[in-house]
C-alpha cells in the first residue's frame, strides 16, 4: 500500500496545537483557583501569605498551620478526587459507549452507600459525637470506609462478571449497573428504617461526599491509585477510541475488546471506589465533566481524559470552594453543590443536542 | 495468492453455520460473497480476520497463518470495513489515524500523519478532513472507514456490506473507489453485499453461499440465471451491459 504522497498536514496541526493549549490553560486555571481555595475560608489568608507557607518562606505560624493541616490537604482531595471521578466516567461512557457511564448511575457510588450503612448499623462503627460544630462523626472510619470500598469493588465485580458471561455487550453492563444500584438503594434504605437515631444520623452524614473528610495518609493513597489509573488509561487511548467506534471495527483494528472493556471498568471502578470510601459520594462530576469536554474538544481519549481529569479536579475544587463559603461560618458539604450544579448542566447539554 | 481459505468450519450451539469453505483471492483482485439473509456471508468474512475463530480449517494472508497471529499482526495485513460505523465525536482525520492503531503504541509519528493525508487524497475528502464524523453523511461515513482501512496497508480489505445504507449515486462512488483502490495498489478485497447487480458490476469473482456451503464460484462473467434461481429461489433473466452481467428478476 503507498500513500507516500500525503504531505504534513497544516490543519491538522492546528487543531492538534489547540487542544494542547486548552490543556495548558486549564492546568494554570486549577493552579490559580487552588491559591485561591487554600486563601478562603471561615479564616481567609492573604494569597501571598499562602504562597509563602506553602513555598517553605517564613509565613506566619497560624497561616502555615491552616494551610498544611487545614487547606492543603483539602484542596488535593478535591483535585485528586476531581480527575478521578472525571476520568473514570470518560473510560466507563467509552468502553460502555453509552452516554449515562459513570461510577453514580452504574450503581457503584449506591453500593458503597449501602456499605458504609451496613458498617454503621451491622458493625457498630457510627456514634454521635459532639463536637465543636455539632457534627455527627463515625467512630470507627476504617470499618466503614473498608466496607464501603469492598462492596463498591463487589458491586463493579458482579456487573463484570454478569458481562462475562454473557459476551461483555454495554447494554449488559448499563443494565446490570442499573439493576444493582437499585438494589443497593433498597439495602441501604432497609437498614436506614430499622437503624436508630444516631445509627441514622452517621448513615446519612457518610454519604455527603466531603472532600475535607481525607487525611493526608489517605489522600496518599487515593493520589497513587488515581495516578496509576490514568496512566494505565493514557496508554489505552487508542484502545478506547477504537471502542468508541465500534465493537467490529475495534476488532479488525486489532483490540481485544472485551479484554479492554473488562479491565477499563475494573480500573475505574477501583478508583471510584477508593474515592467514595474516603470521601463519601459526590455525584454528576464523573457524569458530566467528559460529556462538558467531549463538547469542547470531541472525543479523541488522548485529549479527552487529561482534559476531563482536569475539568473534574477545577469544577470539584470550584465547588468545595463555594460551598466553604456559602453559608459560612457553617461548611456545606460539596456533595450537595456538584448534584445542584450538576443536574441543571446536564440538562442543558441535553437539550443544546447530545454529542457523543 | 493474497488470501487462501481451505476446508473452514464454523458453528456455534450445536449449529453449523459455515461448512468447509474454500476460496481464493489474488493480488488486485475483488471477490464478492453472495447469498440470501443468514446465509453466513458476514460470519464468513468475520472468520477470515479471526474476529470469529472457526472450527476447523485454515486461513492464510500472504502465506502467514491467521489464526496463529496476535490480533494486532492479523490488523497488520487484514484491513476491516464494518457494515456498522458509530457516529462519534472525532474528526475524520483523527478517525482515519486510528487506522494506524495496529502499527502505533501511543504517539503518532509523521509518518502516520503524511498517510492519513494521502489517504484523505485518495478519497477526495479534503474539504471534510477537519469535519467530525457525527456530522457526515452515510457516504462520506463509508469513505473515512475505507480511509482507516487503508492506513492499516493491508494486503487485504475486508468489505462487510459497505452499501447497505447508501443511496445510488454514493453505492456507485464507493465501490469505484474500493476497485480503484485494490487495483491501484494491488490489494485484494472481499466484500460481501446484497446488491448482486452493484456487486457484478464492480467485482472480478464472485462466491454464491447457500446453506453455509459454496454452491457455486467464479469469475463475474460465469454468473449464470440457474445459480441465482437455485441461491436465492426465484427466476431471474441475465442480461449484458458493458461486458457485465445484470440480473432482472421475472416475478
Amino acid at each position: 500500500m503507498h500513500l507516500n504522497h500525503g504531505e504534513k498536514h497544516e490543519e491538522y496541526s492546528r487543531y492538534v496545537g489547540r487542544k494542547a493549549a486548552l490543556l495548558a490553560f486549564s492546568g494554570i486555571v486549577l493552579v490559580l483557583i487552588s491559591l485561591v481555595s487554600i486563601s478562603k475560608g471561615a479564616a481567609s489568608l492573604p494569597i501571598g501569605e499562602v504562597a509563602k507557607a506553602l513555598l517553605g518562606f517564613d509565613a506566619a505560624k497560624r497561616t502555615e498551620l491552616i494551610v498544611w493541616n487545614i487547606r492543603l490537604p483539602q484542596v488535593l482531595a478535591a483535585i485528586v478526587a476531581g480527575a478521578g471521578l472525571s476520568l473514570s466516567g470518560a473510560v466507563m461512557q467509552s468502553v460502555l459507549r453509552n452516554p449515562l457511564g459513570s461510577p453514580f448511575t452504574l450503581g457503584i457510588s449506591h453500593a458503597a452507600a449501602f456499605g458504609a450503612a451496613f458498617a454503621v448499623m451491622i458493625m457498630g462503627s457510627g456514634t454521635m459525637a459532639s463536637s465543636h460544630v455539632g457534627a455527627v462523626t463515625i467512630s470507627n472510619p476504617y470499618v466503614t470506609t473498608g466496607m464501603a470500598f469492598l462492596f463498591s469493588m463487589g458491586a463493579s465485580g458482579v456487573i463484570v462478571g454478569i458481562s462475562r458471561m454473557r459476551g461483555a455487550s454495554p447494554e449488559i453492563m448499563v443494565l446490570s449497573g442499573v439493576a444493582l444500584g437499585a438494589l443497593f438503594t433498597a439495602g441501604t434504605m432497609f437498614l436506614q428504617f430499622f437503624a436508630d437515631d444516631v445509627q441514622l444520623a452517621a448513615m446519612v452524614f457518610w454519604t455527603f461526599g466531603d472532600v475535607g473528610r481525607a487525611s493526608w495518609s489517605e489522600l496518599g493513597v487515593l493520589s497513587v491509585i488515581t495516578l496509576a489509573a490514568s496512566a494505565y488509561f493514557l496508554l489505552n487511548a487508542w484502545n478506547y477510541n477504537a471502542v468508541d467506534a465500534g465493537d467490529e471495527t475495534a476488532q479488525g483494528l486489532g483490540v481485544r475488546v472485551q479484554r479492554v472493556r473488562i479491565w477499563g471498568m475494573i480500573i475505574a471502578s477501583l478508583v471510584t471506589a477508593v474515592a467514595v470510601a474516603f470521601l463519601g459520594i459526590i455525584g454528576f462530576v464523573g457524569l458530566v465533566c467528559p460529556h462538558m469536554v467531549r463538547r469542547l474538544i470531541g472525543g479523541d481519549n488522548r485529549y479527552l481524559l487529561p482534559a476531563s481529569m482536569l475539568l473534574g479536579a477545577i469544577l470539584l475544587l470550584a465547588s468545595d470552594t463555594v460551598a466553604r463559603l456559602i453559608l459560612a461560618p457553617h461548611l456545606l458539604p460539596v456533595s450537595i453543590l456538584t448534584a445542584f450544579m450538576g443536574a441543571p448542566v446536564f440538562l442543558a447539554l441535553i437539550i443544546k443536542g447530545y454529542a457523543k | 495468492m493474497i488470501l487462501e481459505v481451505d476446508g473452514v468450519k464454523f458453528g456455534y450451539n450445536g449449529k453449523d453455520i459455515l461448512k468447509n469453505v474454500q476460496l481464493n483471492v489474488d493480488r488486485g483482485e475483488m471477490l464478492v460473497i453472495l447469498g440470501p439473509n443468514g446465509v453466513g456471508k458476514t460470519t464468513l468474512l468475520r472468520c477470515i480476520n479471526a474476529i470469529l475463530k472457526p472450527k476447523a480449517g485454515t486461513i492464510m494472508v500472504e502465506g502467514g497463518d491467521v489464526l496463529k497471529m496476535e490480533p494486532a499482526a492479523i490488523a497488520r495485513r487484514v484491513g476491516y470495513v464494518a457494515q456498522y460505523q458509530a457516529k462519534t465525536r472525532m474528526t475524520a482525520f483523527d478517525a482515519i489515524l486510528m487506522g494506524r492503531k495496529p502499527h502505533i503504541r501511543f504517539r503518532t509519528s509523521e509518518d502516520d500523519i503524511r498517510m492519513v493525508d494521502g489517504a484523505i487524497k485518495v478519497l477526495g475528502l479534503e474539504d471534510l478532513a477537519m469535519r467530525h464524523i457525527d456530522e457526515m453523511s452515510g457516504g462520506e461515513l463509508q469513505k473515512v472507514a475505507v480511509g482507516r482501512a487503508l492506513v492499516q496497508e493491508p494486503r487485504l480489505m475486508l468489505l462487510d456490506e459497505p452499501t447497505s445504507s447508501l443511496d445510488l449515486k454514493n453505492t456507485m462512488n464507493i465501490l469505484s473507489l474500493i476497485q480503484r483502490v485494490v487495483k491501484e495498489h494491488n490489494v485484494g478485497a472481499v466484500m460481501t453485499m446484497h446488491n448482486l447487480n452493484s456487486a457484478l458490476r464492480f467485482a472480478d469473482k464472485f462466491v454464491f453461499l447457500k446453506n453455509g456451503e459454496i454452491h457455486s464460484a467464479g469469475e463475474i462473467q460465469e454468473v449464470s440465471e440457474e445459480m441465482i434461481e437455485e441461491v436465492y429461489d426465484i427466476p431471474v433473466e441475465i442480461l449484458h451491459h458493458n461486458g457485465r452481467p445484470l440480473v432482472v428478476p421475472l416475478n
